[in-house]
Protein backbone atom coordinates (compact mmCIF):
# COMPACT_ATOMS: atom_id res chain seq x y z
CA UNK A 1 0.00 0.00 0.00
CA UNK A 2 1.41 3.34 -0.92
CA UNK A 3 0.71 6.35 1.17
CA UNK A 4 0.80 9.81 -0.28
CA UNK A 5 1.62 12.38 2.30
CA UNK A 6 -0.12 15.60 1.41
CA UNK A 7 0.78 17.66 4.40
CA UNK A 8 2.73 17.84 7.59
CA UNK A 9 1.54 20.61 9.75
CA UNK A 10 1.19 21.67 13.32
CA UNK A 11 -1.22 24.47 13.84
CA UNK A 12 0.16 27.39 15.79
CA UNK A 13 -2.63 29.90 15.90
CA UNK A 14 -1.52 33.45 16.59
CA UNK A 15 2.16 32.56 16.62
CA UNK A 16 3.73 34.50 13.79
CA UNK A 17 7.22 33.42 12.73
CA UNK A 18 9.31 36.22 11.30
CA UNK A 19 10.95 35.50 7.96
CA UNK A 20 14.51 36.80 7.64
CA UNK A 21 16.24 37.45 4.38
CA UNK A 22 19.75 37.43 5.84
CA UNK A 23 21.73 35.01 7.97
CA UNK A 24 22.20 36.35 11.46
CA UNK A 25 25.46 36.11 13.36
CA UNK A 26 25.12 35.56 17.07
CA UNK A 27 26.10 38.16 19.63
CA UNK A 28 25.89 41.07 17.29
CA UNK A 29 22.99 43.48 16.70
CA UNK A 30 21.33 41.99 13.69
CA UNK A 31 21.77 44.01 10.53
CA UNK A 32 18.93 41.87 9.16
CA UNK A 33 16.40 43.45 11.50
CA UNK A 34 15.60 46.04 8.87
CA UNK A 35 14.76 43.32 6.41
CA UNK A 36 12.08 41.48 8.37
CA UNK A 37 9.47 41.50 5.69
CA UNK A 38 6.61 39.38 6.86
CA UNK A 39 5.40 37.22 9.72
CA UNK A 40 4.33 33.78 8.58
CA UNK A 41 1.01 32.66 9.89
CA UNK A 42 -0.21 29.13 9.28
CA UNK A 43 -3.79 30.40 9.10
CA UNK A 44 -2.79 32.32 6.01
CA UNK A 45 -1.65 29.08 4.40
CA UNK A 46 -4.52 26.82 5.47
CA UNK A 47 -7.51 29.10 5.95
CA UNK A 48 -8.45 31.20 2.95
CA UNK A 49 -12.02 31.98 4.05
CA UNK A 50 -12.14 32.05 7.88
CA UNK A 51 -15.91 32.61 8.07
CA UNK A 52 -16.54 29.53 5.90
CA UNK A 53 -13.87 27.26 7.41
CA UNK A 54 -14.58 24.44 9.85
CA UNK A 55 -12.32 21.81 11.39
CA UNK A 56 -13.21 18.14 11.72
CA UNK A 57 -11.36 15.13 13.11
CA UNK A 58 -10.91 11.91 11.14
CA UNK A 59 -12.10 8.58 12.49
CA UNK A 60 -11.32 5.43 10.54
CA UNK A 61 -8.92 4.56 7.74
CA UNK A 62 -11.01 4.83 4.57
CA UNK A 63 -8.81 7.62 3.16
CA UNK A 64 -5.30 6.54 4.16
CA UNK A 65 -4.12 6.31 0.56
CA UNK A 66 -4.97 9.98 0.18
CA UNK A 67 -2.73 10.79 3.16
CA UNK A 68 -5.62 11.14 5.56
CA UNK A 69 -5.13 9.07 8.72
CA UNK A 70 -7.25 8.46 11.80
CA UNK A 71 -6.87 11.35 14.25
CA UNK A 72 -5.97 13.91 11.58
CA UNK A 73 -7.65 17.29 11.63
CA UNK A 74 -9.08 18.37 8.30
CA UNK A 75 -9.54 21.97 7.21
CA UNK A 76 -12.94 22.21 5.50
CA UNK A 77 -13.83 25.21 3.35
CA UNK A 78 -17.53 25.60 2.61
CA UNK A 79 -17.02 28.52 0.23
CA UNK A 80 -15.40 26.28 -2.41
CA UNK A 81 -17.71 24.69 -4.96
CA UNK A 82 -16.88 20.97 -5.00
CA UNK A 83 -15.70 19.58 -8.34
CA UNK A 84 -14.79 16.10 -9.61
CA UNK A 85 -11.76 14.79 -7.71
CA UNK A 86 -12.12 17.00 -4.62
CA UNK A 87 -11.92 15.41 -1.19
CA UNK A 88 -15.18 16.39 0.50
CA UNK A 89 -17.11 16.03 3.73
CA UNK A 90 -20.54 14.67 2.87
CA UNK A 91 -23.44 13.69 5.05
CA UNK A 92 -24.46 10.12 4.39
CA UNK A 93 -27.01 8.12 6.37
CA UNK A 94 -26.99 10.76 9.08
CA UNK A 95 -23.21 10.77 9.45
CA UNK A 96 -20.38 12.96 8.24
CA UNK A 97 -17.98 11.10 5.98
CA UNK A 98 -14.76 12.12 4.22
CA UNK A 99 -14.40 10.74 0.69
CA UNK A 100 -13.22 11.69 -2.77
CA UNK A 101 -16.01 13.09 -4.90
CA UNK A 102 -16.44 11.55 -8.35
CA UNK A 103 -18.89 13.19 -10.74
CA UNK A 104 -17.81 11.24 -13.84
CA UNK A 105 -18.98 8.89 -15.24
CA UNK A 106 -21.55 8.94 -12.41
CA UNK A 107 -21.82 10.42 -8.92
CA UNK A 108 -19.86 8.37 -6.40
CA UNK A 109 -18.03 8.83 -3.13
CA UNK A 110 -14.67 7.08 -3.41
CA UNK A 111 -12.81 5.78 -0.37
CA UNK A 112 -9.04 5.83 -0.82
CA UNK A 113 -8.36 2.43 0.67
CA UNK A 114 -8.52 -0.81 -1.35
CA UNK A 115 -10.41 -2.49 1.47
CA UNK A 116 -13.42 -0.20 0.98
CA UNK A 117 -15.90 -0.19 -1.90
CA UNK A 118 -17.02 2.97 -3.70
CA UNK A 119 -20.34 4.40 -2.53
CA UNK A 120 -22.84 4.83 -5.34
CA UNK A 121 -25.15 7.83 -5.19
CA UNK A 122 -28.26 6.77 -7.08
CA UNK A 123 -29.60 9.18 -9.65
CA UNK A 124 -32.26 11.43 -8.17
CA UNK A 125 -30.78 11.25 -4.68
CA UNK A 126 -29.32 14.52 -3.54
CA UNK A 127 -25.79 14.23 -2.23
CA UNK A 128 -25.24 16.67 0.59
CA UNK A 129 -21.74 18.06 0.61
CA UNK A 130 -20.81 19.86 3.84
CA UNK A 131 -17.61 21.30 2.44
CA UNK A 132 -14.36 20.75 0.55
CA UNK A 133 -11.26 19.53 2.41
CA UNK A 134 -8.32 21.83 1.69
CA UNK A 135 -5.63 20.76 4.21
CA UNK A 136 -4.66 18.01 6.59
CA UNK A 137 -3.21 18.83 9.98
CA UNK A 138 -1.32 16.05 11.71
CA UNK A 139 0.64 15.97 14.90
CA UNK A 140 3.85 14.13 13.91
CA UNK A 141 5.49 14.08 17.30
CA UNK A 142 3.54 12.27 19.92
CA UNK A 143 2.29 14.49 22.72
CA UNK A 144 3.85 13.63 26.05
CA UNK B 1 -29.89 59.51 -3.38
CA UNK B 2 -32.76 57.74 -1.65
CA UNK B 3 -31.80 55.42 1.20
CA UNK B 4 -32.06 51.63 0.98
CA UNK B 5 -31.74 49.29 3.96
CA UNK B 6 -31.86 45.53 4.21
CA UNK B 7 -32.59 43.47 7.29
CA UNK B 8 -30.93 40.06 7.22
CA UNK B 9 -32.37 37.68 9.81
CA UNK B 10 -31.26 34.07 10.37
CA UNK B 11 -34.08 31.51 10.34
CA UNK B 12 -34.50 29.58 13.61
CA UNK B 13 -30.89 30.51 14.34
CA UNK B 14 -30.10 28.41 17.43
CA UNK B 15 -31.95 25.38 16.06
CA UNK B 16 -30.18 25.74 12.69
CA UNK B 17 -26.76 25.89 14.39
CA UNK B 18 -27.51 22.66 16.25
CA UNK B 19 -28.74 20.89 13.10
CA UNK B 20 -25.77 21.88 10.97
CA UNK B 21 -23.47 19.55 12.89
CA UNK B 22 -25.98 16.72 13.34
CA UNK B 23 -26.89 15.30 9.92
CA UNK B 24 -28.76 12.55 11.75
CA UNK B 25 -31.26 15.17 12.98
CA UNK B 26 -31.97 16.61 9.52
CA UNK B 27 -35.73 16.03 9.49
CA UNK B 28 -36.21 15.65 13.24
CA UNK B 29 -38.16 18.22 15.32
CA UNK B 30 -35.71 20.06 17.55
CA UNK B 31 -35.99 22.76 20.22
CA UNK B 32 -33.42 24.79 22.15
CA UNK B 33 -34.10 25.76 25.77
CA UNK B 34 -33.18 28.98 27.58
CA UNK B 35 -30.87 29.32 30.60
CA UNK B 36 -31.38 26.56 33.14
CA UNK B 37 -33.26 24.58 30.52
CA UNK B 38 -36.37 26.65 31.29
CA UNK B 39 -38.30 27.70 28.19
CA UNK B 40 -38.21 27.04 24.46
CA UNK B 41 -36.18 29.80 22.76
CA UNK B 42 -35.76 28.25 19.30
CA UNK B 43 -37.66 25.71 17.23
CA UNK B 44 -36.84 23.88 14.03
CA UNK B 45 -39.55 24.06 11.34
CA UNK B 46 -40.61 20.49 12.28
CA UNK B 47 -41.10 21.55 15.93
CA UNK B 48 -43.10 24.61 14.82
CA UNK B 49 -45.30 22.33 12.76
CA UNK B 50 -46.09 20.35 15.93
CA UNK B 51 -47.55 23.52 17.41
CA UNK B 52 -44.78 24.23 19.93
CA UNK B 53 -44.89 27.91 20.77
CA UNK B 54 -41.97 30.22 21.47
CA UNK B 55 -41.34 30.76 25.19
CA UNK B 56 -43.33 27.77 26.43
CA UNK B 57 -41.80 26.18 29.59
CA UNK B 58 -40.11 22.84 28.86
CA UNK B 59 -42.13 20.90 31.43
CA UNK B 60 -45.38 21.86 29.69
CA UNK B 61 -44.36 20.12 26.46
CA UNK B 62 -42.90 17.02 28.10
CA UNK B 63 -45.58 14.72 26.67
CA UNK B 64 -45.20 16.19 23.15
CA UNK B 65 -41.42 15.68 23.41
CA UNK B 66 -41.85 12.01 24.23
CA UNK B 67 -44.67 11.40 21.77
CA UNK B 68 -42.91 12.92 18.75
CA UNK B 69 -39.31 12.23 19.68
CA UNK B 70 -38.48 15.93 19.77
CA UNK B 71 -34.76 16.47 20.34
CA UNK B 72 -34.01 19.00 23.07
CA UNK B 73 -30.82 21.06 23.45
CA UNK B 74 -29.59 23.47 26.12
CA UNK B 75 -28.44 26.87 24.83
CA UNK B 76 -24.87 26.48 23.51
CA UNK B 77 -23.80 30.12 23.53
CA UNK B 78 -20.20 29.38 22.48
CA UNK B 79 -21.50 27.77 19.29
CA UNK B 80 -24.14 30.41 18.52
CA UNK B 81 -21.72 33.30 19.11
CA UNK B 82 -19.14 31.76 16.77
CA UNK B 83 -21.70 31.06 14.05
CA UNK B 84 -23.11 34.58 14.43
CA UNK B 85 -19.62 36.00 14.05
CA UNK B 86 -19.23 34.05 10.80
CA UNK B 87 -22.55 35.35 9.43
CA UNK B 88 -21.71 38.95 10.35
CA UNK B 89 -18.19 38.94 8.88
CA UNK B 90 -19.56 37.42 5.66
CA UNK B 91 -22.20 40.17 5.48
CA UNK B 92 -19.42 42.72 5.95
CA UNK B 93 -17.70 41.30 2.87
CA UNK B 94 -20.90 41.49 0.82
CA UNK B 95 -22.40 44.85 1.78
CA UNK B 96 -20.96 48.37 1.98
CA UNK B 97 -22.04 48.90 5.61
CA UNK B 98 -23.39 46.58 8.30
CA UNK B 99 -25.02 47.18 11.67
CA UNK B 100 -25.07 44.05 13.82
CA UNK B 101 -28.47 44.37 15.47
CA UNK B 102 -28.58 41.13 17.46
CA UNK B 103 -26.96 37.69 17.50
CA UNK B 104 -28.99 36.68 14.42
CA UNK B 105 -29.96 39.96 12.75
CA UNK B 106 -28.11 42.69 10.89
CA UNK B 107 -29.08 45.82 8.99
CA UNK B 108 -27.22 46.53 5.74
CA UNK B 109 -26.99 49.92 4.06
CA UNK B 110 -27.65 49.24 0.39
CA UNK B 111 -27.95 52.84 -0.72
CA UNK B 112 -26.63 53.07 -4.28
CA UNK B 113 -26.39 49.30 -4.76
CA UNK B 114 -29.33 49.27 -7.20
CA UNK B 115 -27.26 51.09 -9.82
CA UNK B 116 -25.06 47.98 -10.05
CA UNK B 117 -27.43 45.08 -9.43
CA UNK B 118 -31.16 44.69 -8.82
CA UNK B 119 -31.91 44.76 -5.11
CA UNK B 120 -33.79 41.46 -5.20
CA UNK B 121 -30.87 39.81 -7.02
CA UNK B 122 -28.50 41.20 -4.39
CA UNK B 123 -30.75 39.84 -1.65
CA UNK B 124 -30.72 36.36 -3.19
CA UNK B 125 -26.95 36.55 -3.54
CA UNK B 126 -26.62 37.33 0.19
CA UNK B 127 -28.95 34.47 1.05
CA UNK B 128 -27.13 32.00 -1.18
CA UNK B 129 -23.67 32.99 0.10
CA UNK B 130 -24.62 32.68 3.78
CA UNK B 131 -26.21 29.30 3.13
CA UNK B 132 -23.24 27.96 1.13
CA UNK B 133 -20.49 29.33 3.36
CA UNK B 134 -21.96 28.90 6.80
CA UNK B 135 -24.89 26.55 6.36
CA UNK B 136 -27.40 28.94 7.88
CA UNK B 137 -30.53 30.07 6.02
CA UNK B 138 -31.44 33.76 6.21
CA UNK B 139 -34.32 35.93 5.04
CA UNK B 140 -33.71 39.35 3.55
CA UNK B 141 -36.10 42.32 3.63
CA UNK B 142 -35.20 45.39 1.58
CA UNK B 143 -36.83 48.83 1.94
CA UNK B 144 -36.11 52.57 2.13
CA UNK B 145 -36.28 52.62 5.97
CA UNK B 146 -35.23 50.25 8.74
CA UNK B 147 -38.81 49.92 10.00
CA UNK B 148 -40.05 48.93 6.52
CA UNK B 149 -37.06 46.58 6.07
CA UNK B 150 -38.13 44.79 9.26
CA UNK B 151 -41.63 44.35 7.82
CA UNK B 152 -40.24 43.21 4.47
CA UNK B 153 -38.21 40.59 6.34
CA UNK B 154 -41.31 39.50 8.23
CA UNK B 155 -43.04 38.99 4.86
CA UNK B 156 -40.04 37.12 3.44
CA UNK B 157 -40.27 34.71 6.39
CA UNK B 158 -44.02 34.31 6.23
CA UNK B 159 -44.58 33.83 2.51
CA UNK B 160 -42.67 30.94 0.96
CA UNK B 161 -43.25 32.15 -2.59
CA UNK B 162 -40.89 35.07 -1.92
CA UNK B 163 -37.90 32.68 -1.86
CA UNK B 164 -36.79 34.38 1.35
CA UNK B 165 -36.20 37.81 -0.20
CA UNK B 166 -38.65 40.73 -0.34
CA UNK B 167 -37.83 43.99 -2.11
CA UNK B 168 -40.18 46.57 -0.63
CA UNK B 169 -38.77 49.68 -2.30
CA UNK B 170 -41.90 50.29 -4.36
CA UNK B 171 -44.44 52.45 -2.46
CA UNK B 172 -47.34 50.49 -3.97
CA UNK B 173 -46.00 47.21 -2.59
CA UNK B 174 -45.34 48.92 0.76
CA UNK B 175 -49.00 49.94 1.06
CA UNK B 176 -50.21 46.49 0.05
CA UNK B 177 -48.10 44.81 2.73
CA UNK B 178 -48.89 47.40 5.43
CA UNK B 179 -52.60 46.74 4.95
CA UNK B 180 -52.05 43.02 5.67
CA UNK B 181 -49.89 43.41 8.77
CA UNK B 182 -51.31 43.94 12.27
CA UNK B 183 -49.82 46.99 13.97
CA UNK B 184 -48.31 44.78 16.68
CA UNK B 185 -45.84 43.41 14.09
CA UNK B 186 -44.37 46.86 13.49
CA UNK B 187 -40.85 47.34 14.90
CA UNK B 188 -41.07 49.10 18.28
CA UNK B 189 -44.82 48.67 18.75
CA UNK B 190 -45.18 46.53 21.86
CA UNK B 191 -48.21 45.13 23.61
CA UNK B 192 -49.07 48.30 25.55
CA UNK B 193 -48.83 50.55 22.50
CA UNK B 194 -50.93 48.08 20.50
CA UNK B 195 -53.76 48.37 23.05
CA UNK B 196 -53.56 52.17 23.14
CA UNK B 197 -53.47 52.38 19.33
CA UNK B 198 -56.48 50.06 19.10
CA UNK B 199 -58.41 52.55 21.25
CA UNK B 200 -57.76 55.11 18.51
CA UNK B 201 -59.02 52.71 15.86
CA UNK B 202 -55.50 51.85 14.62
CA UNK B 203 -55.23 48.10 14.04
CA UNK B 204 -53.09 47.61 10.93
CA UNK B 205 -49.66 48.92 10.03
CA UNK B 206 -51.30 50.89 7.22
CA UNK B 207 -53.64 52.66 9.63
CA UNK B 208 -50.62 53.67 11.70
CA UNK B 209 -48.81 54.88 8.57
CA UNK B 210 -51.86 56.99 7.67
CA UNK B 211 -52.13 58.58 11.11
CA UNK B 212 -51.17 62.22 11.51
CA UNK B 213 -47.54 62.27 12.80
CA UNK B 214 -48.19 65.39 14.91
CA UNK B 215 -51.17 63.79 16.59
CA UNK B 216 -49.14 60.63 17.26
CA UNK B 217 -46.35 62.68 18.76
CA UNK B 218 -48.80 64.40 21.08
CA UNK B 219 -50.66 61.23 22.06
CA UNK B 220 -47.58 59.01 22.37
CA UNK B 221 -44.00 60.13 21.84
CA UNK B 222 -41.46 61.30 19.33
CA UNK B 223 -40.37 57.67 19.01
CA UNK B 224 -43.77 56.53 17.73
CA UNK B 225 -43.95 59.59 15.46
CA UNK B 226 -40.66 58.45 13.95
CA UNK B 227 -42.18 55.00 13.35
CA UNK B 228 -45.05 56.65 11.43
CA UNK B 229 -42.59 58.56 9.26
CA UNK B 230 -40.49 55.44 8.68
CA UNK B 231 -43.61 53.48 7.63
CA UNK B 232 -44.16 56.20 5.00
CA UNK B 233 -40.70 55.69 3.57
CA UNK B 234 -38.99 58.61 5.31
CA UNK B 235 -35.76 57.30 6.82
CA UNK B 236 -35.32 58.56 10.40
CA UNK B 237 -33.10 55.82 11.84
CA UNK B 238 -29.61 55.69 10.35
CA UNK B 239 -27.33 52.66 10.41
CA UNK B 240 -25.51 52.50 13.74
CA UNK B 241 -22.08 51.18 12.90
CA UNK B 242 -20.36 51.78 16.22
CA UNK B 243 -22.09 50.21 19.20
CA UNK B 244 -22.85 52.86 21.81
CA UNK B 245 -20.42 52.88 24.73
CA UNK B 246 -21.91 50.78 27.47
CA UNK B 247 -23.15 52.65 30.50
CA UNK B 248 -23.32 49.61 32.71
CA UNK B 249 -22.47 45.93 32.66
CA UNK B 250 -24.82 43.46 34.27
CA UNK B 251 -24.01 39.85 35.00
CA UNK B 252 -26.77 37.82 36.58
CA UNK B 253 -28.14 34.30 36.35
CA UNK B 254 -30.86 32.15 37.76
CA UNK B 255 -29.36 29.33 39.78
CA UNK B 256 -29.53 25.68 38.75
CA UNK B 257 -30.38 24.85 42.35
CA UNK B 258 -31.65 27.27 44.99
CA UNK B 259 -28.89 28.77 47.12
CA UNK B 260 -29.40 28.67 50.88
CA UNK B 261 -25.93 29.27 52.31
CA UNK B 262 -23.87 32.44 52.36
CA UNK B 263 -20.77 30.48 51.29
CA UNK B 264 -22.36 29.32 48.03
CA UNK B 265 -23.77 32.79 47.38
CA UNK B 266 -20.32 34.35 47.89
CA UNK B 267 -18.93 31.98 45.25
CA UNK B 268 -21.70 32.95 42.83
CA UNK B 269 -21.26 36.68 43.35
CA UNK B 270 -17.46 36.37 43.09
CA UNK B 271 -17.91 34.55 39.77
CA UNK B 272 -20.33 37.10 38.34
CA UNK B 273 -18.13 40.01 39.35
CA UNK B 274 -15.10 38.41 37.66
CA UNK B 275 -17.10 37.94 34.48
CA UNK B 276 -18.37 41.53 34.66
CA UNK B 277 -14.83 42.83 35.33
CA UNK B 278 -13.55 40.88 32.33
CA UNK B 279 -16.24 42.46 30.14
CA UNK B 280 -15.36 45.87 31.61
CA UNK B 281 -11.71 45.42 30.61
CA UNK B 282 -12.87 44.27 27.18
CA UNK B 283 -14.61 47.63 26.83
CA UNK B 284 -11.46 49.43 27.96
CA UNK B 285 -13.31 51.10 30.82
CA UNK B 286 -13.03 51.41 34.59
CA UNK B 287 -16.02 51.45 36.95
CA UNK B 288 -16.58 53.37 40.14
CA UNK B 289 -19.89 51.86 41.27
CA UNK B 290 -20.79 48.26 42.12
CA UNK B 291 -24.33 46.96 42.68
CA UNK B 292 -25.27 43.55 44.05
CA UNK B 293 -28.79 42.13 44.03
CA UNK B 294 -30.38 38.88 45.05
CA UNK B 295 -33.88 37.49 45.29
CA UNK B 296 -35.91 34.40 46.00
CA UNK B 297 -38.27 32.96 43.40
CA UNK B 298 -41.00 35.38 42.37
CA UNK B 299 -43.26 32.52 41.31
CA UNK B 300 -43.30 30.26 44.33
CA UNK B 301 -46.06 31.55 46.61
CA UNK B 302 -45.37 28.97 49.33
CA UNK B 303 -41.91 30.30 50.17
CA UNK B 304 -41.17 33.61 51.88
CA UNK B 305 -40.12 36.27 49.38
CA UNK B 306 -37.02 38.41 49.72
CA UNK B 307 -35.46 40.71 47.16
CA UNK B 308 -32.90 43.39 47.80
CA UNK B 309 -30.09 45.28 46.13
CA UNK B 310 -27.33 47.62 47.30
CA UNK B 311 -24.78 49.84 45.58
CA UNK B 312 -21.38 51.01 46.78
CA UNK B 313 -18.90 53.46 45.32
CA UNK B 314 -15.18 52.82 45.10
CA UNK B 315 -12.71 55.56 45.97
CA UNK B 316 -11.14 55.27 42.51
CA UNK B 317 -12.53 53.87 39.25
CA UNK B 318 -11.00 50.43 38.70
CA UNK B 319 -11.03 47.44 36.39
CA UNK B 320 -9.18 45.20 38.86
CA UNK B 321 -11.21 42.08 39.67
CA UNK B 322 -9.80 42.01 43.22
CA UNK B 323 -11.08 45.49 44.16
CA UNK B 324 -14.47 44.94 42.53
CA UNK B 325 -14.80 41.53 44.14
CA UNK B 326 -13.96 42.84 47.62
CA UNK B 327 -16.60 45.56 47.27
CA UNK B 328 -19.25 43.20 45.91
CA UNK B 329 -18.69 40.63 48.67
CA UNK B 330 -18.92 43.34 51.33
CA UNK B 331 -22.26 44.39 49.81
CA UNK B 332 -23.45 40.79 49.77
CA UNK B 333 -22.67 40.38 53.47
CA UNK B 334 -24.93 43.38 54.15
CA UNK B 335 -27.75 42.06 51.99
CA UNK B 336 -27.65 38.44 53.07
CA UNK B 337 -30.49 37.09 55.22
CA UNK B 338 -30.51 33.48 56.39
CA UNK B 339 -33.59 31.31 55.94
CA UNK B 340 -34.45 32.12 52.33
CA UNK B 341 -34.07 29.97 49.24
CA UNK B 342 -32.41 32.28 46.72
CA UNK B 343 -33.25 31.78 43.04
CA UNK B 344 -31.32 34.56 41.36
CA UNK B 345 -28.52 37.00 42.04
CA UNK B 346 -26.36 39.33 40.05
CA UNK B 347 -23.96 42.23 39.94
CA UNK B 348 -23.88 45.48 38.01
CA UNK B 349 -20.93 47.73 37.30
CA UNK B 350 -21.65 51.37 36.48
CA UNK B 351 -20.25 54.92 36.56
CA UNK B 352 -17.65 54.20 33.87
CA UNK B 353 -14.49 56.14 33.13
CA UNK B 354 -12.21 55.83 30.13
CA UNK B 355 -8.51 55.46 31.04
CA UNK B 356 -6.95 58.74 32.25
CA UNK B 357 -10.24 60.62 32.47
CA UNK B 358 -10.88 60.41 36.20
CA UNK B 359 -9.63 63.36 38.27
CA UNK B 360 -8.77 62.21 41.80
CA UNK B 361 -9.42 64.62 44.67
CA UNK B 362 -6.46 66.61 45.98
CA UNK B 363 -6.47 64.87 49.35
CA UNK B 364 -7.45 61.39 48.19
CA UNK B 365 -5.22 58.81 49.76
CA UNK B 366 -6.31 55.86 47.62
CA UNK B 367 -3.80 54.85 45.01
CA UNK B 368 -4.25 52.17 42.34
CA UNK B 369 -2.64 48.79 43.03
CA UNK B 370 0.78 48.25 41.57
CA UNK B 371 0.93 46.04 38.45
CA UNK B 372 -2.86 45.71 38.38
CA UNK B 373 -3.05 46.17 34.59
CA UNK B 374 -0.41 43.52 33.94
CA UNK B 375 -1.98 40.97 36.28
CA UNK B 376 -5.45 41.44 34.79
CA UNK B 377 -4.05 41.18 31.27
CA UNK B 378 -2.37 37.88 32.16
CA UNK B 379 -5.63 36.55 33.67
CA UNK B 380 -7.66 37.56 30.60
CA UNK B 381 -5.08 36.18 28.17
CA UNK B 382 -5.05 32.78 29.87
CA UNK B 383 -8.84 32.64 30.04
CA UNK B 384 -9.28 33.67 26.40
CA UNK B 385 -6.64 31.23 25.15
CA UNK B 386 -8.95 28.23 25.50
CA UNK B 387 -6.07 26.31 27.07
CA UNK B 388 -7.12 26.67 30.66
CA UNK B 389 -8.72 28.89 33.24
CA UNK B 390 -7.47 30.84 36.21
CA UNK B 391 -9.81 32.36 38.73
CA UNK B 392 -9.89 33.89 42.17
CA UNK B 393 -10.31 31.43 45.01
CA UNK B 394 -13.47 33.18 46.19
CA UNK B 395 -15.29 31.89 43.10
CA UNK B 396 -15.12 28.35 44.43
CA UNK B 397 -14.24 25.19 42.58
CA UNK B 398 -17.31 22.97 42.43
CA UNK B 399 -20.08 25.45 41.66
CA UNK B 400 -23.09 23.30 42.52
CA UNK B 401 -25.22 26.41 41.99
CA UNK B 402 -24.14 26.99 38.40
CA UNK B 403 -26.48 27.02 35.42
CA UNK B 404 -28.20 23.79 34.46
CA UNK B 405 -27.34 22.85 30.90
CA UNK B 406 -27.93 19.14 30.80
CA UNK B 407 -28.45 18.83 27.07
CA UNK B 408 -25.55 20.93 25.91
CA UNK B 409 -24.11 20.08 22.48
CA UNK B 410 -20.32 20.13 21.89
CA UNK B 411 -18.48 23.39 21.18
CA UNK B 412 -18.06 22.20 17.57
CA UNK B 413 -16.28 25.31 16.34
CA UNK B 414 -14.48 26.70 19.36
CA UNK B 415 -12.75 23.76 21.08
CA UNK B 416 -10.23 21.43 19.47
CA UNK B 417 -11.37 18.57 21.67
CA UNK B 418 -14.99 18.94 20.55
CA UNK B 419 -14.79 19.40 16.77
CA UNK B 420 -17.09 17.13 14.73
CA UNK B 421 -15.89 13.65 13.75
CA UNK B 422 -15.95 12.31 10.19
CA UNK B 423 -15.62 8.70 9.08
Amino acid sequence: MSSLLIGQARLWPRRPIPLFLERVSAGFPSPAQDYVEQALDLNELCVKHPAATFFVRVQGDSMIEAGIQPGDILVVDRSIHAVHGDVVIASLDGEFTVKELALRPRVQLLPRNVLYAPIEIPEGMELEVFGVVTNVIRQIRRQR
Amino acid sequence: MSTVFALVDCNNFYASCEKLFRPDLKAVPLVVLSNNDGCVVARSPEAKALGIKMGVPAFQIQSLIEEHGIVVFSSNYALYADMSQRVMTTLEQLAPAVEVYSIDEAFLDLTGVSSAISLAAFGHQVRQTIRDWIGITVCVGIAPTKTLAKLANHAAKQYRATGGVVDLTSPIRQRKLLALVPVSEVWGIGRQLTTRLAALGIHTALELANADPKMIRKAFSVVVERTVRELNGESCLPLEMVPATKKEIVCSRSFGERITTLGAMREAIATYISRAAEKLRGEGQSAKAVTVFLRTSAFNQQEPFYSKSATATLSLPTDDTRDLQAKALALLDQLWRDGFRYAKAGVMLSDFYAPGVYQPGLFDTAIPRANSKTLMRVVDTINHSGLGKVWFAGQGVKKAWSMKRERLSPAYTTRWSEIPHVR
